[in-house]
């Protein structure tokens, strides 16, 4: 589209804003639904039709509380720690293409971007965590900085496998070669790379652990740390955080659907469009919702042994693999 | 290793690096009100105290200030999630004492809700300890199930959880026989939700890694501490007061008492759901066996016991609940004691989660199934 850039800019800002927040309180809605399905109980039912307006009533109560500070806790880094933990997923969406048309950059670098400042949300949880003085607060910011640290270079790793396949880092270009039906999508391009679908897998895991949605929330860890690094957080400022984790899944399987399900490609090569990104990037959001309230909660430190004994190995034999196959055809 | 040296280098004496994380009176890992004061180097604990006594209600004293029947209520209210054994143990006591015959159909009746009892106790544990490790799914499933016992039992007993049902030589209601098709039909309802569980979550990776070898309890460690039931059959002791100090009409019952050697949280965890399939099997027989007659002995208005010391132990579901009375032969006791076996199954935390990881030593904690009110008393 042709818009002027001022224009584009405002757009974009409102646009992701919108975006996001809609997404986060709908999200919250659709996590409840679904995990009281999963539960066999109806959910939130009483305020709207099916709960709908439920988010909005939350959203008011939060932001009707106080903001509590507790008197030890470090003022400025303590009121940071929410904003920078929002924000980074709000700059990640500027660099995905929602369609051919829609995306607000087109960066060359976007994959960079993307993990540039996804790993910012590590550092804010753990600014929280730190700022809060308060021990259980303090484990978790321990807890979530090793856990990243383990699980960001698997994630790594794959995605630069797939670069040597795609050969570019610019988000669009890597949708725009998954053109014309499902086998073209990278998931399935087993001609580059026979083992793509572990490579999605490690990618998802690695996914849940950089979210920290269960069975890896060992930040929030309810039963053991409490709430982890938000154990003193009230009122808004816990509720950005809340939004934040949910505006995270958002950017992590937005990536997923541009990076292995070909974006706003349709499955049949006619027909793409928006609405067949928004349908893979649900289905996906779905699933992490599926995750969370099938399985139980891993020990932390078998979480890193997963990282450092297996999913690290297998995805450097993945990229070596792939650059072999590279080399040779 | 690294551990290991840790704790040998600096004993249990708090170092500079070491900090106390106050874990409860409130949080979600305790169930209650119960403290525990950890200290802790990292995520390690060097050292894990219990600290009881916030809703300590002195029902030991409170007997000794009542008569027997004033005091059949409390027995409810001592672990209110197996209020039935309590009762039992109480009434089970006076009974032999003052040699009162208990009509055999009371004393069937006496040992279906009683197991109902220990199935509800056991999946609210189900639920909660699976909550503890983070899945919060089996908590509903288990509550479903559990709403089934509790609607059988309230149609008989008028009460969800604090039942008082059983009286000195009898009950208090007879059973009618809708209680009677509803428990066969709740028989054959939970035969297959057990085997769903176990595929669901007994089977589940993440759940075997969370409590394979985590916690071990050997049964010289349960002898020191007097940990009973579970904890002590998940030691690889089969000792169950139902077999070794038999009561009521247990001993004309087929069960088998499930053991596991292995003595780590896996073990308690399979103890207890093991446990509910015995206790469906107890039940089954019980109400084909179940004879008509009356359920209420005849008592004097006044119970006085004769001088001298009594005793009764009962499997409860947690592990043996005991009373001892002693009594001047008067109509209140000169002097009542509760051993519960929570505050047992409590006392050995302290040793057993020493270098344990903060998150491995509240599976421990969840697998020692600890009801507050049953530690304080």
């Amino acid at each position: 589209m042709n818009v002027p850039e001022p224009y584009r800019l405002l757009l974009y800002l409102v646009g992701t804003l919108a975006f996001v927040g809609l997404n986060a309180a709908y999200l919250v809605w659709v996590e409840r639904k679904g995990a009281a399905r999963f539960q066999r109980r109806p959910g939130p039912t009483e305020v709207g039709p099916a709960g709908l307006l439920q988010p909005i009533a939350d959203a008011l109560k939060l932001l009707s509380k106080q903001v509590l500070v507790p008197p030890e806790a470090d003022r400025l880094l303590f009121r940071l720690a929410p904003l920078l933990v929002l924000m980074p997923a709000l700059m990640c969406l500027a660099t995905i293409p929602f369609s051919a048309a829609l995306g607000a950059r087109d960066l060359n670098l976007g994959l960079v971007m993307v993990f540039a400042f996804g790993s910012i949300n590590v550092l804010a949880i753990m600014l929280g965590g730190w700022a809060s003085r308060n021990k259980y607060s303090i484990i978790s910011a321990a807890r979530i900085v090793s856990q990243n640290v383990a699980y960001e270079i698997p994630m790594l790793l794959v995605v630069i496998t797939l670069l040597m396949v795609t050969g570019t880092m610019n988000l669009r270009e890597i949708v725009e070669q998954q053109a014309g039906g499902f086998w073209h999508w990278h998931i399935l391009r087993l001609t580059a790379n026979p083992l793509m679908p572990v490579t999605f897998l490690i990618f998802f895991i690695c996914l849940l652990a950089e979210t920290n949605r269960a069975p890896f929330d060992m930040a929030e860890a309810e039963s053991e740390l409490v709430a982890g690094a938000f154990t003193e957080y009230a009122g808004m400022s816990f509720g950005v955080f809340f939004m934040a984790e949910y505006a995270n899944v958002l950017v992590g399987c937005s990536l997923a659907t541009v990076l292995f399900f070909g974006g706003w490609q349709s499955p049949v090569g006619v027909g793409s469009g928006l609405l067949w990104f928004l349908l893979k990037l649900y289905l996906l959001i779905f699933l992490v919702v599926w995750v969370r309230w099938t399985f139980p909660r891993t020990q932390f430190y078998r979480l890193l042994n997963l990282s450092w004994t297996l999913l690290i190995p297998v995805s450097l034999g993945i990229l070596l693999l792939t650059a072999g196959l590279l080399k040779v055809f | 290793m690294l551990l290991e040296q840790t704790i040998s280098t600096r004993g249990t004496e708090p170092a500079p690096e070491t900090f106390v994380l106050n874990l409860g009176p409130q949080h979600p890992a305790t169930h209650g009100v119960l403290r525990l004061k950890l200290t802790m180097d990292g995520e390690y604990i060097l050292r894990g105290e219990p600290v009881p006594g916030y809703i300590h209600r002195m029902h030991e004293k409170m007997g000794e200030n009542r008569t027997y029947a004033q005091f059949l209520p409390n027995t409810s209210r001592i672990d209110y999630l197996a209020a039935m054994h309590y009762t039992h143990a109480l009434v089970a006591l006076v009974e032999r004492a003052a040699g009162i015959e208990v009509p055999p159909r009371a004393e069937y009746v006496r040992v279906i809700t009683s197991e109902l009892n220990r199935i509800s106790s056991h999946l609210v544990w189900f639920g909660a300890y699976l909550l503890d490790l983070g899945g919060f799914t089996p908590l509903l499933y288990a509550f479903d199930d559990r709403e089934k016992i509790l609607d059988l039992l309230e149609a008989i007993t008028g009460a969800r959880l604090t039942y008082g049902y059983y009286r000195f030589g009898g009950l208090a209601n007879d059973v009618d026989a809708a209680f009677v098709e509803g428990t066969r039909a709740f028989v054959t309802y939970m035969q297959p939700r057990l085997d769903l569980y176990r595929k669901l979550v007994t089977d589940n990776i993440i759940l075997r890694k969370r409590l394979e070898d985590i916690g071990p309890i050997s049964a010289e460690m349960c002898r020191r501490y007097g940990a009973s039931g579970p904890v002590l059959r998940g030691a690889g002791v089969a000792c169950d007061v139902r077999r070794t100090e038999p009561y009521s009409v247990y001993p004309s019952l087929d069960f088998a008492v499930p053991v596991f050697p292995e003595g780590d949280c896996l073990a308690r965890y399979r103890v207890r759901m093991e446990e509910m399939a015995q206790s469906l099997r107890i039940i089954d027989q019980a109400l084909t066996q179940l004879p008509e007659g009356p359920i209420q002995a005849k008592v004097p208005r006044v119970i006085k016991l004769p001088p001298g010391e009594y005793y009764s132990a009962v499997e409860a579901a947690r592990g043996r609940f005991a009373i001892r009375v002693v009594s001047d032969g008067k109509d209140i006791p000169y002097r009542v004691k509760l051993r519960t076996p929570s505050f047992a199954n409590l006392t050995l935390f302290e040793e057993a989660s020493q270098g344990m990881m903060l998150p491995d030593a509240l599976a421990l904690l969840g697998s020692l199934d600890l009801v507050i009110p049953d530690i304080d008393r």
